[in-house]
């Protein structure tokens, strides 16, 4: 029964959002209040009956209810309670369900925090969100229904996948469906402004937090991705360019050159049109990346079980929304107005280069995950493309991005002189040096040519990060109380920027000095490696409540004497019969001791993987930086005092009073 | 009405050019693309192996038996999917199975087969994709099905499955078996 009410309670949220997708939008046309007043109550309903489908469908899984196909397909009753909750977006049909719940909280969000904005601009706002969420529950209840029967129901389900029963796993995937749902907001935003015709700085104000908040959801949804590859797929990596990892990351590096250009929008009233193009486009490639996931013309090791008719539907559902973003961006992004003059010299010119190069960035990892597909479809042959690709045309892409992350740090907005520039670089400058100098003084791993590079980098981004902030303290009267008093926008942007050249320092250092040994052990045996003595000391059974293995108890000592004890596990889940590893990892800041426990080989010996990774957790220390300064800047008080304000400008540009 | 600036529909054109692509490409399973190569001989190569990469192998040096050719690489996320299965299908010795190394690196490929268990009677390293773009490698893994001539009779794209072992390549080697030689 209730598996049933969760069906209708989509079916009904879809017939909301059909009314919120097209009254509103017709009203703000027309200037009907009442009409585009139907916008807020029809977005919180939306939420309300997406919501109870959400918890149908959570029911189900908690009650072991194997009827249900999608729940018999992904549980087990020997599943642990928080597992059986989290395999509910554990496969495509409830994925998209957590998708569109999220989507239609935020719009809810909108529908309560908008409260200054001009009424029309709130109808058309909520519309574009209705439009897509349309496209999603009709996705859903057409091809994608979590709520099927399958009668007779089987004794037992079929278990959720090993590789997804794990804390990580449980976070991930909401987190970065919030970042992707998120970039809705600021398309919707674009679209809004587009139909209104009405694209000032105030547009870019209302804009930047909502985008901030999404950018910060997507950034920690990547890390976390990249920190449960490290730890649960056994061999250490943290990035494999997988085409489902490049649909994660595309968008964010439009997104991030999306709220760059926002803050220059709103500060500068330039680059208008860029900044709405990128916000179709950072939404465009969440999209495109999920696109790229359901419909099987990629394959991935996410790959979802792939459908035709899913992917036809995603395609035409991709056409309709960003083909028609893009239309109404040929027609009207002419009329958006002239921007505000800048000089070659000026903030604005290092913030646009940065912008472009994001996007150049974004381009190729487009490129590289479409390259099969574009050149199949060519009839020119078939390649594959694998990390070597990637690697070879990232790094010469984001070595100017840093470079030019540094000099916008200092530039001044419109106007600056090339001389005064150089004058005030100098002092980062010697910074950078002297940082770099520390670094390779003190870690002996850090003076290989490359290692030097990826370096002086980060120790750029430092310190001119911190020289801005000096610069700025010391341009005022009394320099501690301008420090004290730095708005939480500025203080956001060099946290955040702390954060990228944390992350830059993490992913030279282990890229170049990870050390593997990879050797046959069995218990009671010695090895060394990097000045460690790993000792095998006993290999224990294991039994878990769905699965069995083995244990691997090793005690690891540095020359010095201390010891740590660290245990790596080799699952076999009785369901699926897939063997899964659980590495035995020691964190530290400035290293990790990884081990993982291959196959066993003969007479109790294992083969076994032992490496030490050196700053392997400031890849994901700069991510949480970067989200932190994220939401801090979200808080700047810039965002909520203005909302007043643009109220009386609308009435003008919109011709109808709220 | 004037004209509208020609700029502001590059994008609108760049996505259509993106989506003709994503449509054709929705036609075309990468997992099942019928090969042009299926029934023609397996291409000439000349490759050392992950053991020995010195000695160079031909094509002639496979003849005699059918066998499995599986194309992998140590940085393909999917191949660590399908070991287990190749795994199981060497210890049950119905199959001759030998690896294509593909554009990869000569320890990091050791390793990983010492890491996880080689099924392999020998693996042929091809660190600059010679053979995997004679024999159309589209992404990895891939897997070929080699007759004792040394005609492709079967390919798949993407790890092997447990269905399309028991259904179609199985079946296929005893067919291949019992024919004369």
């Amino acid at each position: 029964m209730i598996p049933e009410l969760g069906h209708f309670a989509l079916a009904i949220a879809l017939a909301i959002s059909v009314l919120q997708a097209i009254v509103p939008l017709v009203g703000a046309q027309r200037g009907n209040v009442l009409w585009m007043s139907l916008a807020r109550p029809a977005a919180r309903a939306q939420l309300v009956f997406i919501a109870l489908a959400f918890a149908a469908l959570t029911h189900a899984f908690i009650t072991n209810d194997f009827s249900v196909a999608y729940v018999a397909a992904n549980s087990n009753s020997a599943l642990p309670l928080a597992f059986r909750i989290s395999a509910l977006w554990g496969a495509h049909e409830g994925s998209l369900l957590l998708w569109v719940l999220l989507l239609a909280a935020w719009s809810c969000a909108v529908s309560f925090a908008s409260r200054g904005l001009p009424l029309a601009f709130v109808a058309r706002v909520l519309a574009v969100m209705a439009i897509v969420s349309v496209g999603f529950l009709l996705f859903m209840l057409v091809t994608s229904n979590p709520f099927l029967r399958e009668l007779p129901p089987p004794a037992d389900g079929a278990d959720l996948n090993p590789l997804l029963q794990d804390f990580g796993l449980v976070i991930h995937p909401p987190m970065l469906y919030t970042g992707y749902v998120g970039f809705s907001v600021a398309f919707s935003f674009a679209i809004a402004g587009l139909i209104g015709g009405h694209l000032d700085s105030a547009w870019a104000r209302w804009a930047r937090p909502w985008t901030m908040l999404a950018w910060c959801f997507l950034t920690l949804g990547i890390a976390l991705g990249s920190w449960w590859a490290y730890y649960e797929l056994g061999w250490g990596g943290w990035w494999f360019w997988d085409p489902v990892e490049n649909a994660s990351f595309m968008p964010w590096l439009l997104g991030t050159a999306l709220i760059h250009s926002l803050a220059a929008t709103e500060k500068r009233d330039v680059f208008k049109s860029w900044t709405v193009l990128l916000a179709i486009g950072a939404f465009g490639l969440s999209l495109l990346g999920t696109f790229l996931v359901r419909s099987g013309v990629l394959t991935s090791v996410h790959a979802f079980a792939s459908d035709p008719a899913r992917g036809v539907f995603i395609l035409a559902f991709l056409v309709l929304i960003i083909g028609g973003a893009l239309m109404l961006y040929a027609w009207r992004g002419a009329s958006m107005g002239v921007s505000a003059s800048y000089a070659t010299t000026s903030r604005e010119t290092f913030l646009l280069a940065n912008s472009v190069l994001l996007t150049v960035a974004c381009g190729t990892v487009l490129l590289g995950t479409l390259y099969p597909l574009v050149l199949d479809a060519l009839n020119m042959g078939k390649i594959s493309v694998g990390p070597p690709y990637f690697n070879n045309v990232f790094v010469p892409v984001m070595t100017p991005l840093v470079i030019l992350l540094g000099l916008g740090q200092h530039a001044r907005w419109k106007q600056d002189r090339f001389a005064t520039l150089c004058r005030e670089l100098r002092m980062p400058l010697l910074g950078t040096v002297l940082l770099l100098g520390a670094a390779v003084a003190t870690m002996s791993d850090a003076r290989s040519p490359r290692a030097i590079f990826g370096l002086a980098l980060a120790a750029w981004v430092v310190s001119t990060s911190i020289g801005g902030v000096v610069q700025r303290c010391r341009q005022r009267s009394s320099p501690w109380r301008a420090f004290l008093s730095m708005p939480a926008a500025y203080l956001g942007q060099h946290l955040a920027h702390l954060g990228f050249a944390v992350t830059i320092v993490g992913v030279t250092l282990v890229s170049l000095n990870t050390v593997d040994l990879h050797t046959r052990m069995a218990p009671g045996e010695h090895s060394e490696l990097a000045g460690y003595d790993f000792h095998f000391v006993a290999a224990v059974p294991l039994k878990g409540p769905n699965y069995a293995g083995t244990e691997a108890q090793f005690e690891v000592t540095r020359k010095d004497g201390t010891a740590i004890r660290l245990s790596a596990e080799k699952r076999n889940y009785h369901v699926r019969g897939m063997p899964m590893t659980e590495a035995g990892i020691d964190p530290g800041l400035t290293r990790d001791i990884y081990i993982s426990l291959g196959e066993p080989l003969d007479d109790k010996a294992w083969s076994v993987r032992l490496s030490v990774k050196p700053f392997v957790r400031w890849l994901w220390l700069g991510a949480m930086l970067m989200a932190a300064g994220g939401i801090t800047a979200m808080f700047d008080g810039r965002f909520r005092r203005v909302a007043a304000r643009p109220v009386e400008r609308s009435v003008s540009a919109d011709s109808v009073a709220p | 009405m004037k004209m509208i600036p020609m700029r502001f529909a590059v994008p609108l054109l760049l996505f259509a050019m993106l989506v003709v692509f994503l449509g054709i490409g929705l036609n075309r399973d990468p997992r099942l693309v019928p090969s042009p190569l299926i029934g023609k001989p397996a291409p000439q190569f000349s490759l050392g192996t992950l053991a020995t990469p010195e000695t160079l192998l031909k094509r002639e040096d496979l003849l005699g038996r059918p066998y499995l050719l599986n194309v992998w690489a140590s940085w393909c996320a999917q191949c660590r999917e399908e070991h287990p299965l190749l795994l199981d299908l060497a210890r049950a010795g119905q199959v001759m199975l030998v690896g294509l190394n593909y554009h990869d690196e000569l320890a990091a490929g050791r390793q990983w087969l010492a890491e996880r268990g080689d099924p392999y009677r020998l693996t042929l390293f091809d660190p600059e994709g010679k053979l995997g773009l004679d024999l159309g490698v589209y992404g990895v893994p891939e897997t070929f099905l080699i007759d004792g001539q040394g005609v492709i009779r079967y390919k798949h794209i993407g790890p092997l499955s447990n269905d399309v072992l028991t259904r179609q390549l199985l079946p296929l080697i005893a067919s291949l078996e019992r024919a004369p030689r």
